[in-house]
């Protein structure tokens, strides 16, 4: 499942990368150190934009335990990203309710001004998106959300989705 | 108004801090439980409140916490669900974002009825901007002393932290959100051993939801026999209600347990009436796993009573003609939507979502969204419909946990109610492209599937 493009023989987690991996791990029962799996690898994502297999396999060395059990985590949740992607991941609500107030609309939209289908990342590298479920925004629909810090778009229409992305580009530049 | 507990501040500027949560009368139930009643004090009035979980499945909080195990020696855990996932539920995410210490002084009551001296919220990953809120009001209980070691001088000590999930709406079932939190995948455990007897890290635990574990402070400031004055019979208290679709006003709203569903759509105070002077379709009352139900049927019961908002009115009727309350995610259809597109929405969801752990519905929640997809894009033919309720009802009731009966109910509501729908889509399947069935002559043109 792991293929050769998953792999990021540069991964070097640094010392205050390795602090905060030491402050997740000291909020669990002594031996239960394999709690902090999946706030470390949302800190390995936030710091390198996705997670490599070799960044598992060192998390894995980290919380001593086996590689495989970090593969089988991040390949069972669907946050994690596990192949390089844009800088900024638009991630929009597909499901049921944000549908009803026009979210296929604004997917369409976003595929089109992009020019990249779902799951694509843009020539300069700076966008990707795709279909998520349920956000739990139900009510501020249709929503997408850019990680690393999850923040969220609400109420959205053709006009607020050019608006963010050309600030997101505007920022880069 | 109707009569508020949990959000009765929630306009009131800085109430995401102590300071004016305190000001406001926080943290008094903290001070209350812990100088003057015993554990087993508050566990008593929860049960008295009679306050039910907020979380779906609506089983008596006080109940539950009276099963926890009490071996000398081994610790005892209370873990928060907050993975709030079910589609058309956000209330959640709006009381930890607005008054997060509502949930922290609940977490702290809680706590100590139930001896537990270290306890997780686990947050769905995408809340990072909760997780970071609750973060911040942990640190500013903590500073106050109301948090960490010898609590306002009473020997009792708690931490409480913060727990991410990974995007799986399977963690909201009680042992996968166990599993979770252990750093495993989240698939649920087979019951029993239940988690009062063996959960996070084969201790005793409860897993509530923030719901309910905020109700518990109101429930100590006002006694569990005043708290259960209010609401219907065994619908006791408030609720808070995830109010979507195509209303005027969406938004979470706090009602008093037995407010007529009617109210509930039409009034000002709520979800203001239909949006774009549209008639209403249907609703889904509960979250996107309760029936789907038409719009005469959430109106009145069978029987030609008023519908409630209360657990007992809203299941009047059985699945024949009645749903189920659920975690109150309010869905509210116009009468140009699609139920067969939306029946194959929610199928897709379901089977994004399913862990794969049991068959009947790893497999059959794809086989329900590829048949509806088919249908939905007029390919279908009738022995399709025959096909979804077989497959439908091969799968309640024989899985682990309850997801399968969650996909299962809504395609068997959706062929129950509104079967002539479906038929139509097969009987017309170029017509069903361009127009919705809906209950006018016209619709908007539908749009592309994205897939």
């Amino acid at each position: 499942m792991l293929s050769v493009k998953q792999h990021n023989e540069n991964v070097t987690f640094s010392p205050e990368l390795l602090a905060k991996f030491g402050e997740v791990v000291s909020r669990y029962p002594e031996g239960k150190q394999k709690s902090g799996l999946l706030p470390i690898l949302h800190l390995v994502q936030a710091e390198f934009g996705w997670v490599s297999a070799d960044a598992m396999d060192q998390v894995a060395v980290y919380l001593h335990i086996l590689p495989i059990e970090v593969y089988e985590v991040a390949t069972f949740y669907t946050m994690f990203l596990l192949e390089p992607k844009g800088k900024y991941v638009l991630e929009i609500c597909r499901t049921g309710p944000c549908c009803l107030v026009g979210a296929e609309r604004i997917m369409g939209h976003l595929e089109q001004k992009l020019g990249v289908r779902e799951g694509e990342v843009t020539a300069d590298g700076l966008f990707s998106w795709r279909g998520v479920e349920c956000l739990a925004a139900c009510g501020f629909g249709p929503v997408l959300q850019i990680g690393p810090e999850y923040t969220f778009y609400e109420n959205l229409n053709e006009a607020k989705v050019d608006e963010l992305i050309d600030n997101l580009k505007a920022k880069t530049e | 108004m109707a009569r508020k507990l949990l959000l009765t501040h929630i306009d009131v500027p800085g109430i995401n801090t102590f300071e004016v949560y305190r000001q406001k009368g926080g943290y008094v139930a903290v001070e209350k439980v812990i100088k003057t009643m015993s554990p087993e004090d508050v566990v008593e009035e929860v049960k008295k409140s009679g306050l039910r979980g907020r979380g779906g499945a609506g089983f008596p909080t006080g109940m539950k916490w009276s099963f926890l195990a009490k071996p000398e020696g081994v610790p005892r855990y209370l873990v928060c669900n907050a993975d709030e996932s079910e589609p058309g539920t956000f209330k959640d995410r709006y009381l930890m974002t607005h008054i997060p210490h509502a949930l922290i002084e609940g977490m702290i009551v809680s706590s100590f009825a139930l001896g537990a001296n270290t306890s997780y919220i686990y947050v769905r990953g995408e809340m990072m901007p909760q997780i970071r809120i609750l973060e911040r009001a942990i640190a500013e209980a903590k500073e106050k002393g109301f948090l960490g070691k010898n609590i306002l001088g009473s020997g009792y000590d708690l931490e409480i932290y913060v727990q991410p999930g990974g995007g799986a709406y399977i963690c909201g079932e009680e042992t996968a959100l166990l599993e979770s939190l252990e750093g495993k995948r989240g698939n649920p455990r087979i019951k029993p051993p239940f988690p009062a007897i063996a959960g996070l890290y084969n201790c005793p635990t409860v897993v509530n939801n923030v719901e309910s574990i905020a109700a518990t402070v109101p429930i100590i400031n006002l006694g569990g026999e005043e708290y259960a004055k209010i609401g219907v019979e065994r619908s006791t208290g408030t609720k808070l209600i995830s109010a979507s679709g195509n209303i005027v006003k969406p938004g979470v709203y706090e009602i008093e347990l037995g407010l007529p569903v009617e109210e509930f759509i039409y009034s000002e105070e709520y979800c203001g009436g239909i949006a774009n002077g549209k008639r209403m379709k249907a609703v889904v009352a509960g979250g996107s796993s309760v029936p789907i139900l038409p719009a005469n049927l959430i109106l009145k019961t069978a029987a030609g009573n008023s519908r409630l908002m209360t657990y007992e009115s809203l299941a009047d009727g059985g699945f024949q003609t009645g749903t189920m309350l659920g975690s109150g995610g309010f869905i509210v259809f116009d009468e140009d939507q699609c139920v067969v597109r939306n029946t194959w929405n929610f199928a897709r969801f379901y089977h994004h979502e399913s862990c794969g752990q049991c068959s009947p519905c790893r497999e059959g929640t794809g086989w329900m969204e590829k048949v509806l997809h088919k249908i939905e894009s007029g390919h279908g033919s009738m022995s399709d419909i025959d096909l979804l309720w077989d497959v439908q009802r091969k799968i309640e009731g024989n899985t682990i946990c309850p997801l399968g009966d969650a996909a299962a109910w809504p395609v068997a509501a959706a062929i129950r109610h509104f079967r002539d729908e479906f038929e139509w889509h097969i009987l017309h399947p170029e017509e069903s492209q361009t127009r919705n069935y809906g209950l006018a002559h016209y619709a908007d043109p539908l749009q592309p599937i994205v897939s």
